[in-house]
């Protein structure tokens, strides 16, 4: 799982190291807290399974790693470093990749996308280190005799892909309603374990993760292409009248 | 700057998103190769080498017949090292996210993704990434070579070079970890209802419609414009309609000269597939939601009242 900005707080990246400015509040990246309802749903069907949630942050991202356990997961890891700082694609997937093999489990669940950097590919390179089947972008997601069977959602309608157990399965965010915590689960949270873990822990040395570690960097940021005018309106009873209006004004009717 | 570009086939064709891409690495330098990877795909090499590669490296085999990431990158890893590209170049879609990720972290290779542009700056290839929903526009860069990147989809379009390619087979040696991943069912394609990639109206809904039912105020509107219906993922997904009018990331591109999203927060992987539209129009009920930040006309509104009200407005205009 991933911390992000929050929603609603402001973003930008920091001027001098073109990195995310996280020191606004953080929030539980949204898609991953659909691969976490997946993970409690399996857990719950299968009666005895153990639900852990992975994150790797900054310290402050145990509070939504707290979020994770108050909905449902029964013990969090935190890989949280300062030579973390800066990690990219190859330096992630580097680092969970170790803290998954300490774990050994039996599937292993992303979330589609992270709504900060928008990248989309990690599960496959955390895969790659690991040696595991990895199948992405799905839409089901049913356990059966050792094997995990997927419904993919490609450009190009459903797949139907299987591969055994142990494997890596991201979740799209339409495959399920994720749960809210409760207020048990809310108090219950913090009676459970949460690890945290260095990246001396997982044996890997400070070269090898965050900037040093990384294989690609930004050089500038800078304005987007302009897109033209944008105009707001708030619907006070005459939004459907505005909005013939303006599809006239512009010829498009 | 030997680069290698993957061409993705579906469907015994080429993919036109990969040799956009080929298209555009041939721009930037001479050296260009494009790599085949399928089952009975020798036959695109020539077709392949039209679009500025100098060769066409064709990987055909069984185990490369199912569209799934692992052998693919097996028989990349293999061929990058083995000829010292120290570029490699997909045009993005759910199979080569995955190809080209899981490849970076076999080679140790840095991965920038969601590209919509690439340029030589100083002699060094700079990629161009929009990043915090479009507010920023990131100029990307790798500390080593190879070099790989994922080119947003539709970002390049394929141009003829009138050249021809040298097509060569390469050899396939997939391990066994990559063969687990098994293919039970191929998606193929619903082709039925009106096709939206060819409008010139299109009316979405999206989540933010509440129900199944509530989509014939969407059809009703469309109706109206002379238009087609379209959906995000989320409602696909959860069944209120059909896949082919699906449109974002996994689905259909589309840019008609209208498009009209009903109760559509505007995720990133919905505007992916729309942003080329004329004039959008978003109706949403949440003030805050994304989709306004990319709207020409953003109506903060219940889409159930607004939605009726303007099918009739529609229907007096042009019947009167």
């Amino acid at each position: 799982m991933k911390e992000v900005p929050d929603a609603s707080a402001p973003k930008r990246m920091d001027p001098q190291t073109f990195r995310l400015d996280r020191s606004v509040p953080g929030a539980l990246n949204d898609f991953d807290t659909h691969a976490l309802e997946e993970a409690l749903r399996i857990g719950e069907q299968e009666g005895d399974g153990e639900v852990v949630a992975l994150l790797m942050g900054p310290p402050k991202a145990a509070d939504s790693l707290r979020k994770a356990l108050a909905v449902g997961a029964d013990r969090a890891v935190h890989v949280a470093d300062d030579a973390l700082v800066g990690s990219d694609l190859i330096a992630t997937s580097r680092v969970l990749a170790k803290a998954i093999e300490r774990e050994n489990p039996d599937l292993i669940l992303f979330g589609q996308q992270a709504a900060d950097s928008d990248g989309a590919v990690l599960w496959a390179a955390v895969a790659d280190r690991l040696r595991l089947p990895v199948i992405s972008q799905a839409a089901s997601l049913e356990l059966a005799d050792g094997k995990a069977k997927v419904k993919r959602q490609t450009e190009y309608g459903y797949d139907v892909i299987e591969a055994p157990l142990p494997c890596v399965v991201a979740v799209s965010d339409a495959i399920n309603e994720p749960r809210y915590p409760s207020l048990k689960g809310i108090m219950g949270a913090k009676k459970k374990p949460q690890d945290s873990v260095t990246t001396a822990d997982l044996g890997l040395g400070p070269e090898e993760v965050g900037e040093t570690g990384s294989r690609t960097k930004v050089y500038a940021v800078g304005e987007p292409p302009p897109r033209g005018e944008s105009r707001r309106i708030e619907d006070n009873g005459d939004a459907a009248e505005a909005i013939l209006e303006y599809l006239a004004e512009k010829k498009l009717i | 700057m030997p680069t290698l570009v993957y061409v993705e086939d579906h469907e015994g064709e080429p993919v036109n998103g990969s040799l956009g891409v080929l298209s555009k690495a041939a721009k930037l330098g001479d050296d260009v190769a494009a790599v085949l990877c399928g089952s009975g795909v020798e036959g695109l090499g020539e077709q392949v080498g039209k679009y500025g590669a100098a060769r066409v490296l064709v990987a055909d085999d069984p185990a490369l017949e199912a569209p799934l990431p692992q052998p693919r990158v097996d028989v990349l890893a293999k061929l990058v090292e083995s000829e010292g590209f120290d570029t490699v170049l997909f045009g993005a879609s759910v199979l080569t996210a995955d190809v080209a990720a899981g490849l970076a972290a076999r080679l140790d290779a840095g991965l920038n993704w969601d590209l919509i542009d690439l340029e030589e700056q100083d002699g060094k290839l700079v990629g161009k990434r929009p990043a915090l929903q479009d507010s920023v526009l990131l100029d990307v860069g790798w500390k080593s070579e190879p070099r790989l990147a994922l080119i947003r989809s539709g970002t390049f379009e394929p141009v003829e070079s009138g050249g021809a390619a040298e097509v060569t087979k390469v050899p396939v040696e997939v391990e066994d970890w990559s063969k687990q991943a098994v293919m039970l069912e191929r998606a193929h394609e619903e082709s039925e209802g009106p096709s939206i990639e060819d409008a010139e109206v299109i009316v979405a809904g999206g989540r933010g419609l509440g129900k199944p039912e509530n989509f014939s105020l969407v059809e009703g509107l469309a109706k109206a414009l002379g238009g087609a219906v379209a959906a995000t993922r989320a409602v696909v997904d959860a069944g209120w309609y059909p896949y082919a009018s699906q449109v974002g990331q996994t689905g259909k591109t589309v840019a008609p000269k209208l498009y009209i999203a009903c109760g559509i927060s505007g995720a990133i992987q919905h505007k992916v597939g729309m942003q080329g539209s004329g004039t959008i129009v978003a109706i949403n009920k949440d003030p805050n939601a994304p989709i306004f930040e990319y709207s020409d006309l953003g109506v903060v509104g219940d889409v159930h009242e607004i939605v009726p009200k303007l099918t009739e407005l529609v229907k007096a205009k042009r019947g009167g």
